[in-house]
């Protein structure tokens, strides 16, 4: 074996996998696993770590895998993560720890992220023992949202021995993990596994409660005792063009898609009761990491052809490199430079086609990437059936119109201290997508640790 | 887990259910809705709330049980559980200053069960109400006590004049207007069609017509925004705007098109749930 490339992790092949929601990424087996460890250089300064938005110590956790140590590599993860089974899967390795490691440098970088995830397993497989109940300081502090902002803050805080509550609006917890990353990606029995060790910390989760709804953040601080509270509630309004035909049916938001297929089980209809309609010739517009979650289930429901549609460049696309070739072998189509303008419908409402027109790079935009400017006359038709649009989300607004005080940007994500995540109201904290407008899971949970800390900082001295 | 503390038919098809919910009786305002799941592999479909008694924590809701999750959940008994129930969702009805005031409330089929708390709010404000309802037939009527109770002046409407009242709730109301009714607002809930034309007999008077929507929704929270429908050329979400709008802006013609999104889906859930010849669960 090459030294300085990285072991592949295994995978279902293409032609199996698009037929099955199950994982298309089995990782390494025990072998593959301590020779990629082997690999690690074990660097003093470990430039990795510091490019770790929770910090794992990444050449200690390494070093164990390399003397067979996996359950001690285990706590050693875990003592800065409260999530490794999924940050292993779902984490954007090679923008973060992998793209400082020196083995990079002059070839691949070590698999970090498959090497966490085959540790991560291992435990769970191997029964990994939890650290024991830490008894409760009689501090109460609320988690708004269940996903992995809120999960981390809520493990974070019972570690130090808070009395933490969880309230989930959704039936299940665990948020975009649950609802859209999908089950091929991601499997929500790991999900569940990892809910199930924080509550057997001793974490309560509220399911079926909606903040600013059933309950509202001053309620919760003021009646129910809570002495702080950390909103984590995503960013979860769907954006669309709002170009004619997207009240068409036929036309899903990614949410609604992914919420139908992963949280819902459509893909299991009629056993599951909640439907999806997805047609033989599916457009997904948008580039990033949602766009090709829904374009790969699309497959995996039936459809013959589905394209992305996205109006710059592959280049340009926020999706992982990962996550796209992952897409193409399976046969998604990419329609750069093509921007929707219209959709069209048959005479009982449903989409039969998508008109759109190509683009050119202009000048840079804001964002730093080249701006796309339509080219006259370029105007076409693409035959699809199903359009789905995952052009991102915007913060809900039922947490920011129910707490006064709390200060939102023009946007509407709440405005946080950078070092300390609270907001303009005191003991209020907030992290994640609610904050920054969406982002990854590993900063949602970086997010989550700082404002524990914070927060454990603020209750710890009064 | 929320349990069935009450449960009674109001007729073959439609069935009133008390559920035990405390934290959603306590802030339950009307116009707003609720969520629910009836088991593991159920779907999550909205319902408006119906009333609620704070002293027992329960919220009465009514419906018809036409589909597979409702003819589901209808064969649940006092007692037994609702997997998930959550809310109150939407936004509460805006009744603005109506003391004095001349209102109608317009209710047909099961809408009758939306609209009925409607008017008895109304009324306590101390509107003069109205309210106009409609049956296929007498045999079907439901909560004609409780009517009775919440307006002025009950109009009891049936298509087959069984009653002695042959026609459509339009009908009724037009005869109202015609006779020079000055309502300061209509408020219509019922099927979609039936919301439309009384819109459509309302708009050249100018009088404020409310409408509920219900359409297809999966969180009711904004997130997945199926629930979407135009109004007055924008789009919104039903969740979180609604689900009452200006009925003279809403988009009906979409919206129906939209309601019809999943038919075929309905009869397969259906098939699978239930025997197409004696209709029992499988």
């Amino acid at each position: 074996m090459d030294v300085t490339k990285k072991h592949p992790a295994r995978e279902q092949r293409p032609e199996d996998r698009v037929r099955n929601f199950s994982e298309v990424s089995l990782g390494y087996d025990e072998e593959t696993a301590l020779a990629e460890a082997q690999r690690c250089l074990h660097c003093k300064n470990s430039p990795c770590m510091s490019a770790c938005p929770v910090n794992v110590n990444i050449p200690d956790f390494i070093a164990l895998v390399k003397e067979k140590k996996y359950l001690e590599a285990y706590d050693v993860i875990r003592a800065t993560s409260a999530l490794p089974a999924i940050c292993g899967r779902v984490c954007p390795q090679e923008n973060q720890c992998e793209s400082k490691c020196v083995r990079g440098i002059k070839g691949e970088s070590v698999g970090i992220g498959r090497l966490e995830r085959f540790v991560a397993d291992y435990a769970m497989d191997h029964g990994a023992q939890e650290t024991d109940l830490i008894p409760e300081n009689g501090v109460k502090v609320a988690v708004i949202g269940s996903g992995p902002a809120g999960l981390s803050c809520a493990g974070d805080l019972r570690r130090r021995g808070y009395a933490v509550t969880v309230f989930e609006a959704l039936h299940t917890p665990g948020g975009v993990l649950v609802y859209g990353i999908p089950e091929f990606r991601l499997p929500k029995k790991l999900v569940r596994a990892e809910i199930a060790k924080l509550e057997k910390m001793g974490v309560e989760i509220r399911t079926d409660t909606v903040v600013g709804r059933t309950v509202t953040l001053d309620e919760l601080l003021e009646e129910e005792g809570f002495a702080a509270a950390f909103i984590g509630s995503g960013a979860g309004l769907p954006r669309f063009q709002g170009i004619p035909g997207e009240n068409l049916n036929g036309v899903y938001s990614a949410n609604e898609f992914l919420t139908r297929v992963n949280l819902m089980r459509a893909y299991d209809f009629p056993n599951s009761d909640t439907p999806v309609r997805c047609g033989k010739r599916v457009a997904v517009v948008g580039g990033g990491n949602v766009a090709m979650d829904a374009a790969r289930c699309a497959l995996r429901l039936g459809a013959e052809e589905v394209s992305i549609v996205y109006r710059r460049s592959q280049a340009e696309m926020p999706a992982r490199q990962e996550e796209i070739h992952h897409a193409a072998e399976e046969g998604v189509r990419f329609c750069m430079l093509t921007n929707p303008v219209r959709i069209l419908g048959d005479a009982d409402g449903a989409v039969q086609g998508m008109e759109c027109v190509s683009m050119e790079l202009g000048e840079p935009d804001a964002s730093g990437r080249r701006r796309p400017v339509p080219k006259a006359g370029s105007e076409h038709v693409l035959d699809v059936d199903t359009v789905i649009i995952a052009i991102g989300n915007s913060p809900n607004p039922l947490i920011r119109n129910t707490t006064p005080g709390l200060e939102t940007t023009r946007w509407g994500g709440i405005v946080v201290q950078e070092e300390t995540m609270e907001t303009s109201r005191e003991n209020v904290y907030a992290g994640g997508d609610a904050v920054t407008g969406a982002a990854t899971v590993i900063l949602a949970m970086g997010a989550g640790k700082a404002a524990a800390r914070a927060i454990h900082e603020k209750l710890g001295k009064s | 887990m929320f349990q069935i503390i009450h449960k009674r038919e109001l007729n073959a098809q439609t069935t009133m259910l008390d559920v035990k919910a405390p934290a959603v009786a306590r802030r339950a305002k009307p116009g707003q809705f609720i969520i629910l799941r009836v088991d593991e592999n159920g779907e999550r479909i909205p319902l408006t709330i119906a009333g609620c008694n704070q002293d027992e924590g329960t919220v009465k809701i009514i419906f018809q049980k036409v589909g597979a999750t409702t003819r589901r959940l209808g064969l649940l008994e006092e007692g037994q559980s609702i997997l998930d129930f959550v809310g109150p969702l939407g936004r509460e009805s805006e009744f603005g200053d109506v003391a004095g005031k001349r209102v109608a409330v317009i209710g047909g089929g099961l809408g009758i069960a939306i609209a009925y708390p409607q008017a008895a709010a109304l009324h306590a404000l101390g509107a003069k109400v109205d309210m106009i309802v409609g049956f296929r037939s007498m045999d079907l009527a439901i909560l004609m006590d409780e009517l009775q109770n919440a307006c002025t002046n009950l109009i009891v409407m049936t298509d087959d004049g069984s009653n002695g009242h042959k026609g459509f709730v339009t009908t009724a109301l037009e005869e109202q207007l015609k006779a020079g009714a000055d309502y300061q607002r209509v408020i219509a809930i019922g099927p979609m069609p039936m919301m439309r034309a009384v819109c459509e007999l309302t708009r050249p008077y100018g009088i404020q017509t409310i409408v509920s929507m219900n359409p297809i929704m999966i969180d009711g929270t904004g997130m997945c925004g199926g629930c979407r429908l135009t109004v007055g050329g924008e789009t919104k979400f039903a969740c979180v705007d609604g689900p009452e709008f200006d009925g003279h802006l809403v988009d009906f013609d979409e919206a129906m098109k939209r309601s019809r999104m999943y038919r075929d889906q309905e009869k397969i859930s259906m098939e699978k749930h239930f025997c197409n010849l004696t209709g029992e669960a499988r």
